[in-house]
């Protein structure tokens, strides 16, 4: 009983929950049809959200105030990026996915930039930085959909077991990820900028590296991400990230991250990318309208925020 | 004295369980009108839930609780507040991002309407005025902005104002921890009169001398009980601290101060303060303890900063060896709320607590275990959340951070803030000990007392070094002298 008790107070096993009793609705309505296809589409697609949702999850837990806006922006360039340079051929496609690293690195230095040199808001300026990486990307891309090359484009697509690769990589990936959170300096030198910011730089943490570090990683994951979208939904496109700015924040905040700082979750990011990619696969299912799918996504989230992630606050 | 005085409070059987804890073990006690109490005790020893209990944020376990000879049977703030009982607690309470007036308007409903503003600052000004002459705060000054000390000074003075409801029992816990001795003398000086006046007044600190000097009545408490109550005459030092179960510490530390004029080590620190117009510096050799002393709020704390930040500070600060802080002010400046009292002491030590690239949880609890040992930080398992613990023991567990580090020069920032004097004469020990090993400590204080300790004082003014006394010069007369006196 205890046991069953200490489960549930685990904050990310609430997403976990919300994802499966969704996915039962929707077998439900079908009749038991395609619950495994619904599955594996659904492991594909979240991939995307947990990628920038672990970039977005360092980047809130520094504390009230800290998000990342630009990553839309970042992923559209990244993505037009990676498909310029790999152009089309095999041999390139290293080669494109360091370009778009790169590419996401150089947003994120430059957002940390003006939030440090500046002394804007992390809000304002990763938002009017957004504006800046559009345009240029607009520029760049001309906007032309680049094709990915043929190996790149089967790799995100790739599956073995029914389970897409790419999600197995991304589970090692978010294991690091973890380690990198609760077991290495870097994690808890984020925890403790998060709680309390003058503490963390009076207790020895090196506050002004630890953030531009953080910013500059989530900026990298938004461009890994542009270059394996590209890949996944064959080529590069300016609006290809756009539904990256709320999702990437829900999934934090429904997967149990604080948004006040100080307190972070990994799994729960999985569970909560999960449930949002099958909340619309539900409703595309139940063959709602576009207008009615975004009202009620919007409505879910908001409610699951209020009923899962609404923390006790400490004082 | 035939004339029996009517008591205001009365607690009959009290107990407070948080838990298994029980931080409040059947406490019998009284305050009579015209009266003022000193309650002392160690750290955890209940005070400061006895004093909640008083103000209702605290609803008691079991017992009864009587106002004026009334039982209260739903006893809350807002009806101690109209019962004219008040209580200025220890952890500063408030809001940081208004104005004086604007603080003091929060507990008076009844300045409304066009003008409050005007109001609300005249009421405390001159409360402000009465207590503390010369306080030098400006109602419209954010809170934000203000030293601690005057943060406290503004906290007493609200505490003290009258609007509607009646005033008749103020709780002062540890009111003069932030405040320099002039200041806490001025305070100390007004209790009295507000005592005279017919009023009553519980005063809690862990200064023995503040509550020989000011209560009619001294109660003391130990593990959550009453242990004694008795005139205030009929106590002296040491039978308070025998009392209080400090037996072992009785001694003066006085005593075992060696007089042996120390070899210089190596030169650690050397800082002066941007203001300062002459060549006086601060200068901290290896083993050295040397004190900061004046007036709070007089610069003390940033050129503490400027050692710290020394990288930043430019010329004007040399320092050869890595330095830790023990913050005073250990809310907004030590205490990560949301974690364990190992990990608060281990965020300081990281590099040597990992085991290859990761953090290792064996040498964490190694390091937390040997601490706890070390420091007495009283709880059952250093896994527990920060908060669990006493204000006291929260700061020894910053003490902790600061001397497991690898750090070779301390600074600490009136560190003893609200700490029990046995922990006191532990910590004494401890900084002793450690300068003997050839740590460097720079110890901002605003307790004269602690000044004994040092090997060389500089005492501040306005920002600038106006005096350096050498040990054996330092008494406090001295001090409030420099304090006073023009910059020579």
């Amino acid at each position: 009983m205890t046991q069953i008790r200490a489960v549930f107070s685990t904050p990310w096993i609430w997403s976990f929950v919300g994802a499966f009793v969704v996915w039962l609705a929707t077998i439900t309505f079908t009749g038991g049809v395609g619950g495994g296809g619904m599955l594996t589409a659904a492991l594909s697609l979240a991939v995307f959200m947990v990628i920038v949702g672990v970039g977005q999850m360092f980047v809130i837990t520094l504390g009230p105030g800290n998000v990342d806006l630009s990553l839309p922006a970042n992923i559209g360039l990244a993505s037009a990026v990676a498909m310029t340079v790999m152009n089309g051929q095999d041999s390139r496609i290293a080669l494109g996915i360091l370009a778009a690293l790169a590419s996401g690195a150089a947003v994120g230095a430059a957002n940390y930039m003006l939030i440090w040199a500046l002394r804007i808001p992390p809000i304002i300026a990763t938002l009017s930085a957004s504006f800046i990486i559009h345009s240029i990307d607009i520029a760049f891309g001309r906007g032309l959909q680049i094709k990915p090359p043929p190996g790149f484009a089967d790799f995100t697509n790739v599956q073995f077991l029914g389970i897409p690769v790419m999600a197995m990589l991304t589970v090692l990936f978010t294991i690091g990820a973890g380690i990198a959170l609760n077991r290495m300096i870097y994690g808890r030198s984020v925890l403790a900028i998060g709680q309390n910011l003058r503490a963390a730089w009076l207790a020895g943490v090196n506050v002004g590296w630890i953030r531009f570090f953080t910013y500059t990683l989530c900026g990298m994951l938004g461009g890994l991400n542009g270059a394996l979208l590209a890949g996944y939904f064959r080529g590069a496109n300016v609006d290809i990230g756009n539904e990256y700015l709320l999702s990437s924040i829900a999934v934090v905040v429904i997967g149990g991250t604080s948004v006040a700082g100080g307190k972070a979750n990994i799994p729960g990011i999985w569970g909560a990318s999960l449930f949002l990619v099958l909340l619309l696969t539900m409703l595309n299912t139940f063959g709602v309208s576009a207008g009615v799918r975004l009202l009620l996504t919007g409505l879910i989230i908001v409610g699951v925020i209020t009923a899962a992630g609404g923390e006790k606050s400490l004082r | 004295m035939s004339v029996p005085r009517s008591n205001i409070v009365r607690l009959d059987g009290v107990e407070k369980h948080f838990g298994a804890v029980r931080a409040l073990d059947g406490v019998d006690f009284q305050v009579d009108t015209g009266e003022c109490i000193g309650l002392v005790g160690h750290n955890g020893a209940g005070k400061s839930t006895l004093m909640n209990t008083l103000a209702g944020t605290l609803a008691p376990s079991r017992g009864r609780i009587a106002i004026r000879g009334t039982v209260e049977e739903n006893y809350s703030v807002i009806r101690a507040q109209r019962l004219g009982i008040r209580c200025v607690f220890q952890e500063l309470s408030l809001c940081p991002n208004l104005s004086v007036a604007e603080n003091t308007r929060v507990n008076h409903a009844s300045l409304k309407g066009f003008g409050w503003r005007r109001r609300s600052a005249a009421l405390i000004s001159a409360k402000l005025d009465e207590i503390f002459p010369g306080h030098g705060i400006d109602p419209s000054d954010v809170v934000s902005d203000l030293s601690i000390g005057k943060r406290q000074m503004v906290e007493v003075a609200r505490a003290f104002t009258v609007t509607e409801a009646p005033l008749d029992l103020v709780i002062l816990d540890e009111p003069t921890s932030s405040l320099d001795a002039h200041t806490a003398g001025q305070l100390l000086a007004f209790v009295r009169r507000f005592v005279e006046t017919g009023k009553s007044c519980i005063l809690i600190s862990h200064l023995l001398g503040e509550i020989l000097d000011n209560a009619d009545r001294i109660v003391v408490m130990r593990d959550g009980k009453v242990v004694a109550i008795d005139n205030a005459s009929s106590f002296d030092r040491t039978r308070l601290v025998t009392t209080m179960g400090g037996g072992n510490h009785a001694e003066k530390p006085a005593t075992r101060a060696e007089t042996i004029a120390k070899q210089a080590g190596p030169q650690r620190v050397r800082a002066r303060s941007g203001r300062q117009t002459d060549s006086t510096e601060l200068v901290a050799h290896e083993g050295e303890i040397i004190g900061l002393a004046g007036l709070a709020g007089h610069g003390q704390t940033e050129l503490l900063l400027s050692i710290f930040d020394a990288r930043a500070a430019g010329r004007n600060v040399e320092v050869t060896a890595p330095v830790a802080l023990v913050a005073g002010d250990r809310q907004t400046d030590g205490i990560f709320a949301q974690w364990s009292i190992g990990k608060n002491i281990g965020i300081r030590s990281l590099t040597r607590l990992r085991n290859g690239l990761l953090i290792s949880p064996r040498k964490e609890n190694e390091m937390a275990e040997a601490w706890k040992k070390k420091i007495g930080i009283r709880t059952p398992d250093m896994n527990n959340n920060i908060l669990s613990l006493s204000g006291g023991n929260q700061q020894k567990a910053l003490f902790a951070r600061a001397l497991g580090s690898d750090a070779r020069i301390i600074l600490m920032d009136d560190p003893m803030r609200g700490v029990d004097i046995g922990t006191k004469l532990e910590v004494y020990d401890l900084i002793r000990d450690e300068a003997k090993a050839g740590r460097t400590f720079l110890w901002y204080t605003t307790e004269t007392d602690e000044l004994e300790h040092c090997d060389r004082v500089y005492v501040f003014r306005s920002g600038v070094i106006v005096a350096s006394l050498n040990r054996g010069e330092v008494t406090e007369e001295k001090v409030i002298q420099s304090s006073f006196s023009e910059a020579s």
